[in-house]
């Protein structure tokens, strides 16, 4: 580790200033490009965003101790697909940000050029690209496990843009309101309760009388709406739509009036 | 006390390379000051963080914000780069509200907070070369990497870093953007001593080339050697201002120590002298010649004692730091 160098030289003019911003484009794709690689370096991040997706869609199509109509990878990859989206937007989004905030990341980038918007545009940008990863890798091995889709691509992408921005949202909202273990711990929680709870992974009618409740869960809206789309060949479903774009108004209105950035 | 240290420190600064020129090379023409701040309130709560300070930095300048911890300096900076709503006063960096006009301000300045502030797994080179690439012109990364001594750690991600090339990577931040004006809270604290000179050696190099820095220390030496002006302030208020000079001369009491032969006849010399001084020997062949020290007082020991026979073994000027001045202004030490 070497120390200081000492300058024999101080060149004239090396400090003279020439302050400007660089172009609004330039500092997206370079926050973008940053905080996705972040995420790829954070081995706790991939494993809820990708291999935990992956490992449930092999499990759960080969082994049947959940029961479904049809063809058993037909019903699960919708399913798994929400949940990803979930992982990356939601839990991983909160996550990072809560202990960006925590470490005065985002005071001390409030002090340079960057502007606030382009650094959570940066935030969602880089949970884009993950989710286009996620997208490549659970078609694939869907598609390997004889997965056949139905439906419209614009539909999909509908869904999956309304549930981004849903559940962004609410990471934003834990993030910028809590302390950062505070955040970690109920992202978490959350995750493995929606999992679990927010029919994600079973019919919901297997719920009983809750079915009514989780219906308008973001994580249900989500998978109930590819499913519908993808299983069985529905056209742009409006009910579930609405449900996330509600989700996702109301989330960021709230994240925009709480979110504190120290 | 430094032997025969006549003039102030800084005139006899031993690093020739860095000479201070005083004129900017890129002085703007009639460009208002860098910071004027006026009777500027910040309280939490029911706590008066900064209890009516004003002050001014004109371009080019360095002001060193001087005092203990908790006097207010970093509410002070804070909100001078708009993080704080002052609760009265008003403050402009560069002709433009901290708060008002942010967006136009922040591309100008640049900051050095005093912990945190980057991506714990962010690597150091990819830190600063992301916050390069936020200014339409910035300096070269790796030049600004390499001197200050972070080659090697640029692949090392932030958490790994030591305390001090931490800070380092902080100063660095900084001044990548090219700003006009820049704010740095504590920059050499928990340096290492080659560290801490090179920083100096930035502070001034981009005082020559006509950036306007605020700096806050607690740190004398620092205040003494790079600050145009001082303002010391302690529990939020301005206690005294002023260039360094003006603020250790502004106060009297000084004196001459020199040492010769044991058992001088002190009455003597001090009725030679003029009577304005007093002159004791504290410790046999020790003497302190205690009252306003001119150029004539240390000529007027010296005569006494040619004419005396008498061989003089030393002679100091003890001059005040602004450590002794503090210390008056306050009772306190700056680092209690």
């Amino acid at each position: 580790m070497s120390a200081v160098t000492p300058t024999s030289d101080s060149d004239v003019g090396e400090f003279t200033p020439r302050p400007g911003r660089a172009s609004l484009g330039r500092m997206a794709r370079a926050q973008v490009w940053m905080e996705l690689k972040l995420m790829l370096r954070n081995g706790e991040q991939l494993l809820l965003s990708l291999i935990v997706p992956i490992g449930l869609l092999v499990v759960c199509t080969k082994l049947t101790f959940i029961q479904v109509d049809g063809r058993r990878a037909d019903f699960f990859v919708p399913g798994v697909l929400a949940l990803a989206i979930m992982s990356a937007a939601f839990a991983g989004q909160a996550i990072a940000t809560g202990f960006d905030r925590q470490y005065g990341v985002l005071k001390r980038l409030g002090a340079t050029a960057l502007p606030r918007t382009v650094l959570l545009l940066g935030k969602t940008g880089a949970v884009l690209v993950v989710e286009l990863l996620q997208l490549v890798l659970l078609i694939g091995v869907g598609l390997l496990l004889g997965w056949r889709p139905d439906g419209d691509p614009i539909s999909v992408l509908l869904l999956l843009a309304f549930g981004t921005a849903a559940f962004c949202g609410l990471a934003f909202l834990l993030a910028g309101a809590l302390r950062a273990m505070t955040t970690l711990a109920l992202a978490n929680i959350l995750w493995f309760v929606l999992l679990v709870f927010g029919g994600i992974m079973y019919p919901l009618s297997e719920l009983g009388g809750a079915q009514g409740v989780i219906e308008v869960l973001p994580s249900a809206a989500l998978s109930s709406g590819l499913r519908e789309v993808l299983q069985d060949g529905h056209h742009v479903p409006f009910e579930h739509l609405t449900v996330l774009g509600l989700w996702a108004v109301v989330s960021m209105t709230a994240a925009a009036a709480t979110f504190r950035w120290e | 006390m430094v032997g025969l240290r006549l003039t102030h420190a800084r005139a006899l600064e031993a690093d020739a390379d860095v000479a201070v020129t005083p004129a900017p090379v890129a002085a703007r023409p009639a460009a208002e000051p860098a910071l004027v701040i006026d009777g500027l309130v910040k309280r939490y709560g029911d706590r008066t963080a900064v209890d009516g300070v004003s002050l001014r930095v004109e371009r080019a300048r360095v002001l060193a914000l001087l005092g203990p911890n908790g006097a207010g300096k970093t509410t002070t900076i804070e909100t001078c780069i708009g993080f704080r709503r002052a609760d009265r006063g008003t403050v402009r960096v560069l002709g433009l509200d901290p708060r008002a006009d942010n967006d136009e301000l922040r591309p100008r300045i640049g900051v050095m907070l005093q912990q945190g502030g980057v991506y714990q797994s962010a690597r150091c080179g990819e830190m600063l070369r992301l916050v390069a690439s936020y200014a339409a012109d910035p300096m070269d990364p790796d030049a600004l990497l390499e001197r200050l001594g972070l080659a090697t750690v640029q692949n090392t991600p932030y958490r790994r870093l030591s305390g001090g090339q931490q800070q380092r990577l902080s100063l660095a931040m900084a001044l990548v953007g090219r700003p006009e004006m820049v704010f740095l809270d504590e920059p050499t604290t928990g340096l290492d001593p080659q560290a801490r000179h090179e920083t100096w050696r930035i502070v001034e190099a981009l005082r020559r080339d006509g950036v306007s820095i605020v700096l806050t220390t607690h740190d004398m030496e620092e205040a003494e050697r790079l600050a145009d002006d001082v303002v010391i302030v302690d529990h939020g208020k301005v206690i005294a201002t002023g260039t360094c000079d003006e603020l250790i001369r502004g106060q009297a009491e000084r004196e001459v120590r020199f040492q010769a032969v044991p058992g001088l006849d002190v009455a003597a010399l001090q009725r030679d002298l003029g009577g304005e001084q007093l002159v004791h020997e504290p410790a046999p062949g020790t003497y302190l010649v205690v009252g306003p020290v001119t150029p004539q007082l240390v000529a007027g020991v010296a005569a006494w004692c040619a004419k005396h026979e008498v061989l003089l073994g030393g002679l100091q000027v003890k001059q005040r730091t602004l450590e002794d001045v503090f210390l008056e202004l306050t009772g306190r030490e700056l680092r209690a």
